[in-house]
Formats: structure tokens, C-alpha cells, sequence
């Protein structure tokens, strides 16, 4: 590590958090009230006209997911149609041919759910169409969706005897406009000055210095690339995602898509604070994803700069300085170096972001299971657009739950008594995932049909399939990426997507329902503090202890073997 | 409720579909081919109106006077149309052999213009794959372990070669994100324009 290496990472944080305060104040602001910023009222109207829904008119907690399903199974369907039907369609210039139907389901599964796990290399199979107006349309829309849910749950706790937690088309039409829309034209002006690629035009051929012939990709990426980071999707123009110079050219470029992955998860904690009117608690659940987060970077980069044991021993210079960074460069770039790498694997695992500007594969033991412990939380350090707070509610109303026990009262949150049904609800949404993925794992690894998607053998093979359905489970999309894809693999991992979103997504709008109908009780001298440094430290450790319990074992047999091999 | 939904999820889809994904990137890719139409283009170098490469995009090097890339786990390597990284996991002995071979080469390239060198002047980024398989950049360390076989090579002062090393380095960013790199295409160009000749 060295001291340059060190200060980009602490410039990270204070810009992150800089931007993202102001961000969660001006969103809570839009969720706040029905008045629509000047002059945008008329197009926003309009859009509820043609809808034909009354913004007024507010849906309880079950017409709002019901709302939620139909819209994300409707949008599945025309996603699906446009990869099938690519090499009839328009924008297809380099004539690719229709995704086949097995790999275009996982794929359609995957953009719908706010994933973007990708089993193909989007620069060798997908037509510029599909890339914007299947894929990266779904990059803004799942992103909306997570939002909208989150802001109705929101609102289920800062309401009182309501049944009602908000409309769905409000929600969701502000969060594309309002929120994403504008963030990511500025983040896409600068990525094209910079050298993002933005054109309809096909491939570039290039005949090199020493007279070969070299396809040069390009087409409309950085309108892509944009949303991709700033909506925690991460599903790249190309294979290598925010590896490729193409995606990411300049350290410059790496900063700033590095602080879109965690700019929306980092601002919605504030927009909380400021809806529920509780900035402290909120402080405080921001400290305890901070914490995490430095711990995941305070964990990878030193592992990475160590260096792995085949590099190590070959005897090469791994030592940072003297005109390079060290430390293990397989499958990273020269341009990032290892202090931006380890920023970005953890900031993307944190968030349920999945891009990467380097392959994890090749990351050593402890490196590589930083990402894989993140995600293993269930996304909930700052964790998805929307989804990561939500989910953060179910571990806050478990760590209350267990504070409530200690003391012997009542649990209560924000003026709200937890009683049995909450405790259930967020039981659902936080331990449902987990358990999900080991059963799966356990049967990928199980059957000759799971282990022919292994690339690695041994124990590393182990933690690629872990990942694999740990990352489609948590709607992550980075991968270890050797984990080939086969008509078993893109199935299973499609019910892991589609199970892995709307289970959780319902047991939090389920839990802001029935927040929203209970009366507020006044706190008293037996209340547990949610506002107090206390209160963050309990929650660092309900999380760990949940999370880190189930994925103990699993994590013996994969890394851990590993690193003491 | 069911059919309320399913009409307005298709009105939603339709207009969202036109709206984020043509209408959007329509507008960006026009503002981009006026604003910004050689980064927009893919970063291409021409040399005489024919393209050579892009500045963003490693190619293959393997004439002596040329300096060499890092390591591409593409197929062909440096293949700008299907990236990839290797995915060889860190005890993987796939890995093992692969810098080995990168060790073996390195030492007989370069060691009879370099007497001295050694495994350990090897910096790692020459001996192991890059993420994007097209990495243009290699470390200034790697550039300078090449810069003797280069000179020799072209009957240039090593002194000429350096200067032409750290002309061709991208340094981070604003000076300070990221890490330096030397861009390896247009260093070789460079090298060729002070001889006056194509290749």
C-alpha cells in the first residue's frame, strides 16, 4: 500500500459523502410532497393521464406490490422478445445473431431484477438495440422500481394508523425523472469527453502497426455505462465491464464511476432521516454501513497488494513504487492500480452494483472474499438503489428485537411498537435469501448438471459456483467470472433472480404496511435509543452474526481451504 | 385490478422504452458526434486516413524495435471485440505456468540487451494478464526494462528512448486519480515518427 494509494481512497469517502448528503435532502424533497418541480408539472401530469391514474389516489401495501409484479413480468416479456428477436430488428450493425433462448432468460431475469449478471459478452452478442432499448432501459426502470418500493416503505413507517403507503406510478415516475434521469446525463457527457464510446455506427477495423487486422467495438455505451453504475445494475457494454478502456478510460473516469455506484444507496439513508424525521438514526445506520464498508476495503486491499502465493514465489518485483503499483495485477488494469481497484470491488459488493474494473477470479483468498461476504449481507452497506435500505430494515427491526429482549420491554422503532408480525416479516426478507442460496449451492455442487459450469478446480471452483448464485440470490451481478454458462446453470440462476428480488421487495412493503397502520406511542425512559452510537454498534453486530453465521461454513470450504493451501 | 395493472404496466412500457431507450441515447449520441466526435468514435488513431488502432486499445507487438503489451487473455489476445479477463484463480496452476512462460520470455527478450537484469527488476503487470484483455497501458516500470532492447534495436541513445517513455506516460489523472501508465501504441507510434518511417 502506499500513501497516494491511501488518500485516493479517503478522497473517495469525503466526496462520496459530500455529494451524497445534499442528494438525500433534494430527494426527500421530491418524495416529499406531490408538487412537481417548475415547469415539469404539465409532462408529469400527462403521463398519469395517459396511465389513467389519479396521483392522489394512494394504494395499500398489497395493491402496491401487485402493481410492482405485473409491471417488472410485463417489462420481462418485451425483453426477452427484443433478444430473440434482435437479428430481425433495427441498430444492429455488426449483425449479430438472436440470443439464445436459455441464456436471453437469465439475461431478461437478470436486467428486470436490478441485477445484471451477465453469461455473455455484451460487445460479441448483443445488438445495439438490445444493449439500449432492452438492457439499459431496464437499468433505469429497475432502478425506479427499487426506489418507489423503498420510499413507500418509508412512508409506512412515518405515517400513523394509515392504510396507505403512497402510487406507485408517483413514485416510480419520479424517481426515473427526477432522480436517476438527471444524475445520469451529466454522468454521460463526462464519460463521452473523456472517451466513452457514444455512436450508432458498427465496429472500427484498425490495421495495426504490424499489419494485422483489429475489430475496434464501440457503439452507444456511455448513455449506457452511465445508469449502469449510477442504478447499481453494473451490466457493461462489454464482457470486461468497467475493465475495458472503452468503459472506463482514465483513473479520472474510474472516480467518478466508483462514486456513482454508492452516490443513490450513500443519499437514500439521508432521504430517510429527513422523511421520518429522525437525522440521527439515520446517522446512525449510515455509521454502521460506513463501517462495514471501510472494513470490506481495510480487508482487499492489503490482501491485493500482498499478492498472491503463485506471484509471490515466481519472484517477479511486486513491491508498490518505483514506477509501478504492484501487488497482484492479474486481471487488473495498469491505469486503476490496486488502491482504485479495491475501492471499486468493494463498493461495488456493497451496493448490489456487480460491475467491476477488474476480474475477482483471480483475486487472492482474503481479497476475493470480501465481495463475496458482501453480498453474502444480503446488500444491505449502503446496498441496492432502494433495495439496500429497504433491506437494511429488516436487520434494523431484528437488532431492536434483540435490544427489546435485553432490556425486557416492548420493542419500538421510531415511535412504533415491533410486535410479532414485524419480527416475521423482516425475519422473511432477511434470513429467505441466504437460505436460498446455500440449498442452491449445495444442489449446484451436488449434481454432474451444477458442476460442469466450474472453470477452477478445488476449492476455488466451490467459491465460483458460491458466488455465483450468492450474486444472482442478492441481485449483485459481479461474478467470479469463470462460471460458465449451461441450460442447468441459466435456469437455476433465473429462479435465484426472480426469488432473490420480489421476496424480500414484498416482506419490506409488507412491513411498511403494517408499520403504517399501527398508532405512535410516545417514547419513554424504557425506549431503547435508536439515535445513539449504541444503537450503530448493535446493528454492525446483528449483521455480522446473521450473515456471517450462515456463510461461515461455506466459506471454510471455499476460501479459507484456499488460503491455507 | 389485474387488467388495470397490465394496462397501465404496457402504456408505462412503451413510453419508457421510446422515452430512456431511444430518445436518450439518440440525444447523447448526437450531442457526442458534435461535442466530442473523436472520443465518441472510439479514440481511433489514423496515420494517412488509415486507422492503426485506438488509443484505448492494446494491439499485438512482436518485432524487437516495438515495446510489447501486457499479457491478453482474449483469443487472439488484444482482441477488441470480445473481451475478457482470465479468471485463473490465485493458486491455480494454470497461473503458475502462465507467468512462468511470461518470466522465460521476458529474460530472453530483453536479458541480452539489459546484462544485468534479473527476475526480481520484473515488475508484475509484465507477467500477468490485464482485465480488459486490451489494456493499453503498461507500467513505466515494464517500459523502462524494455527501453534497452529498443534502443539498441533502433540505434537510438537510451536517453532518446526515455524521453519518448515519459512523453507517451499518462500520468493519473488530475494528477491524482488512478496510477501512471505508458501508453504502449502511441509510444511505438512515437518511436516510429523519430525515425521517419511507417514501421
Amino acid at each position: 500500500m502506499t500513501g497516494q494509494g491511501i488518500s485516493q481512497v479517503v478522497v473517495y469517502a469525503v466526496v462520496l459523502v459530500a455529494l451524497a448528503y445534499p442528494l438525500g435532502l433534494y430527494m426527500a424533497r421530491v418524495f416529499g410532497s406531490l408538487r412537481a418541480p417548475r415547469g415539469l408539472g404539465p409532462i408529469e401530469r400527462g403521463f398519469y393521464r395517459l396511465l389513467g391514474t389519479d396521483p392522489r389516489r394512494e394504494q395499500d401495501w398489497k395493491s402496491y406490490g401487485l402493481t410492482v409484479l405485473v409491471f417488472s413480468l410485463v417489462f420481462s416479456g418485451l425483453l426477452y422478445a427484443v433478444q430473440r428477436l434482435q437479428n430481425h430488428l433495427f441498430l444492429n450493425p455488426d449483425h449479430m445473431k438472436a440470443v439464445p433462448s436459455h441464456l436471453a432468460l437469465n439475461t431478461t431475469a437478470s436486467f428486470v431484477t436490478n441485477t445484471n449478471w451477465q453469461y455473455y459478452g455484451g460487445e460479441s452478442t448483443m445488438s445495439y438495440l438490445t444493449q439500449m432499448a432492452g438492457l439499459a432501459v431496464q437499468q433505469f426502470v429497475s432502478a425506479a422500481v427499487g426506489i418507489a418500493v423503498m420510499v413507500a416503505v418509508i412512508r409506512g413507517i412515518a405515517r400513523r394508523t394509515s392504510n396507505s403507503l403512497g402510487n406507485f406510478w408517483v413514485d416510480f415516475y419520479r424517481s426515473l425523472v427526477y432522480v436517476l434521469l438527471p444524475l445520469t446525463l451529466i454522468l454521460a457527457v463526462i464519460l463521452i469527453s473523456q472517451g466513452v464510446p457514444q455512436t450508432f455506427s458498427g465496429h472500427a477495423t484498425a490495421t495495426t502497426l504490424e499489419g494485422a487486422t483489429q475489430v475496434i467495438t464501440r457503439g452507444p455505451a456511455a448513455s449506457m455505462i452511465a445508469i449502469k453504475q449510477l442504478g447499481t445494475n453494473g451490466g457493461g457494454f462489454w464482457n470486461s465491464n468497467s475493465a475495458v478502456p472503452f468503459e472506463n478510460p482514465n483513473g479520472l473516469t474510474n472516480f467518478l464511476e466508483m462514486v456513482a455506484i454508492l452516490l443513490i444507496p450513500a443519499a437514500q439513508v439521508f432521504m430517510f432521516g429527513k422523511m421520518v424525521l429522525a437525522r440521527r438514526h439515520a446517522l446512525m445506520v449510515f455509521a454502521a454501513m460506513f463501517a462495514l464498508f471501510v472494513a470490506g476495503v481495510a480487508v482487499n486491499y492489503p490482501a491485493e497488494q500482498h499478492g498472491s502465493q503463485v506471484l509471490r514465489s515466481s519472484g517477479v518485483n511486486l513491491a508498490a513504487g518505483s514506477g509501478q503499483s504492484g501487488g497482484n495485477m492479474q486481471d487488473k488494469e495498469v491505469r486503476f492500480g490496486l488502491a482504485s481497484t479495491a475501492v471499486w470491488t468493494t463498493a461495488t459488493s456493497d451496493a448490489s452494483n456487480g460491475s467491476v474494473n477488474g476480474g475477482l477470479d483471480a483475486q487472492t483468498p482474503a481479497g476475493g472474499a470480501v465481495p463475496l461476504i458482501n453480498l453474502f449481507v444480503g446488500e444491505v452497506i449502503f446496498g441496492g438503489v432502494g433495495s439496500g435500505l429497504y433491506g437494511m430494515f429488516f436487520y434494523i427491526v431484528i437488532a431492536i428485537f434483540v435490544a427489546g429482549l435485553m432490556v425486557g420491554r416492548t420493542p419500538e422503532w421510531l415511535g412504533k411498537k415491533i410486535e410479532a408480525r414485524e419480527i416475521k416479516y423482516a425475519a422473511l426478507g432477511a434470513l429467505f435469501v441466504p437460505t436460498m442460496v446455500l440449498a442452491m449451492t449445495a444442489v449446484a455442487i451436488a449434481t454432474k448438471l451444477g458442476t460442469a459450469s466450474i472453470f477452477n478446480p478445488g476449492a476455488h471452483g466451490f467459491t465460483e459456483t458460491l458466488y455465483a448464485y450468492t450474486s444472482q440470490g442478492n441481485n449483485n451481478g459481479s461474478a467470479f467470472a469463470g462460471y460458465g454458462l449451461t441450460n442447468f446453470a441459466a435456469e437455476f440462476g433465473t429462479v435465484a433472480l426472480y426469488l432473490g428480488r420480489f421476496v424480500p421487495l414484498l416482506a419490506a412493503l409488507a412491513l411498511g404496511g403494517s408499520l403504517g397502520r399501527k398508532k405512535a406511542v410516545p417514547a419513554s425512559a424504557g425506549t431503547f435509543r435508536t439515535d445513539g452510537a449504541t444503537f450503530a454498534v448493535l446493528l454492525v453486530g446483528v449483521i455480522v452474526l446473521t450473515a456471517g453465521l450462515m456463510i461461515l461454513p461455506a466459506l471454510t470450504l471455499g476460501p479459507i481451504v484456499e488460503g491455507l493451501s | 385490478m389485474i387488467v388495470r395493472n397490465l394496462r397501465q404496466s404496457l402504456i408505462a412500457m412503451v413510453v419508457v422504452t421510446v422515452v430512456f431507450g431511444l430518445g436518450y441515447p439518440a440525444v447523447m449520441t448526437g450531442f457526442a458526434q458534435v461535442a466530442f466526435s473523436h472520443q465518441a468514435n472510439g479514440s481511433l488513431i489514423t496515420i494517412d486516413g488509415k486507422v492503426v488502432g485506438s488509443g484505448l486499445a492494446a494491439q499485438a507487438f512482436s518485432k524487437p524495435q516495438y515495446f510489447r503489451e501486457r499479457l491478453s487473455a482474449t483469443s487472439p489476445p488484444y482482441n477488441a471485440g470480445a473481451t475478457t479477463f482470465s479468471n485463473l484463480g490465485p493458486t491455480s496452476s494454470a497461473l503458475r505456468k502462465q507467468v512462468a512462460v511470461a518470466i522465460a520470455g521476458i529474460m530472453k527478450l530483453e536479458g541480452p540487451y539489459d546484462q544485468g537484469l534479473t527476475v526480481h527488476d520484473i515488475p508484475v503487470d509484465a507477467v500477468t494478464t490485464s482485465g480488459s484483455g486490451i489494456d493499453p497501458d503498461i507500467s513505466p516500470a515494464y517500459a523502462l526494462l524494455q527501453a534497452h532492447r529498443v534502443a539498441e534495436v533502433r540505434h537510438m541513445s537510451l536517453a532518446a528512448v526515455h524521453r519518448l517513455i515519459s512523453e507517451n506516460t499518462d500520468g493519473r489523472s488530475l494528477d491524482f486519480f488512478g496510477e501512471p501508465g505508458v501508453n504502449v501504441l502511441k509510444l511505438n507510434l512515437a518511436l516510429d515518427r523519430a525515425q521517419g518511417k511507417a514501421s
